[in-house]
């Protein structure tokens, strides 16, 4: 699959990156062809989108749930998400 | 084989997980473990904690990060417990333990298993106080914990 191909992903959101944007996941079927990319692109949607995904520093990706560069590749991607640096353990 | 990864949405017992992980490796010369508890939040006043992950995405993550322990020092074993959801002041968060023949082995893996568990499995941690909610912020050191493992191994 091209980068310029429109494809659907399952996007997820967690901790203050959920709470802000008000949604846990959703589809959307974008032409990105990066998590960087991807974030611009959403953050254009709306206020709450802005605010969630103003500072690309402080977010984290993972793509098919391995941790991911914000330039890494989408393409045949199924699954992506978009989250604050984890603070387990 | 006794269990390896857990992720838990309610209590357990480490004195319990510990017993059963050391009766697990009869060879071992040494067993480390080390175990988190819930403390109260830097302002005071903790009520609860919550801890959010991303199913899925956590098991798979725990289990490299302890393959990737097991490739690095002769281990006998290594286990990682962790919870999630509502935890109160006091409470055990998570446990990791390792078994070697030989305890530098042990301690430098459970310290390994600590540092990639703080800044590569994903969970996160609200503190929920009498003055609101706030997600609990990665710290710098975190993450600069995990460039030591990067260097090139000492000798033995």
């Amino acid at each position: 699959m091209t980068p310029e191909q429109d494809q659907t992903l399952d996007i997820l959101y967690f901790a203050w990156v959920r709470e802000r944007i008000g949604v846990a996941r959703e589809q959307v079927t974008t032409s990105a062809a990066t998590p960087r990319a991807l974030v611009a692109e959403l953050a254009a949607r709306d206020d709450r989108y802005a605010a969630a995904l103003a500072d690309l520093g402080a977010l984290r990706v993972a793509i098919d749930q391995t941790l991911s560069d914000l330039d890494a590749s989408l393409a045949g991607a199924r699954e992506v998400a978009i989250f604050p640096p984890m603070t387990g353990g | 084989m006794a269990r390896d990864i857990c992720l838990l949405d309610g209590p357990f017992d480490p004195g319990a997980e510990l017993t059963a992980f050391t009766a697990a490796n009869p060879g071992a010369g040494g067993v480390v473990s080390f175990t988190g508890i819930v403390r109260d939040a830097d302002t005071g006043g903790l009520q609860h904690m919550e801890i959010e992950h991303y199913p899925g995405m956590t098991e798979a993550a725990l289990a490299d990060i302890r393959a990737r322990a097991c490739a690095r020092w002769p281990l006998s074993g290594a286990l990682i417990v962790h919870r999630h959801g509502i935890l109160r002041p006091g409470e055990v968060i998570m446990m990791v333990a390792t078994a070697a023949r030989h305890r530098a082995d042990a301690f430098a893996a459970a310290e390994y298993l600590m540092d990639y568990l703080k800044s590569r499995a994903p969970f996160w941690k609200k503190e929920v106080t009498g003055n609101g909610a706030a997600w609990v912020s990665a710290r710098d050191a975190d993450e600069d914990a995990l460039d030591r493992w990067d260097r090139p191994a000492q000798p033995a």
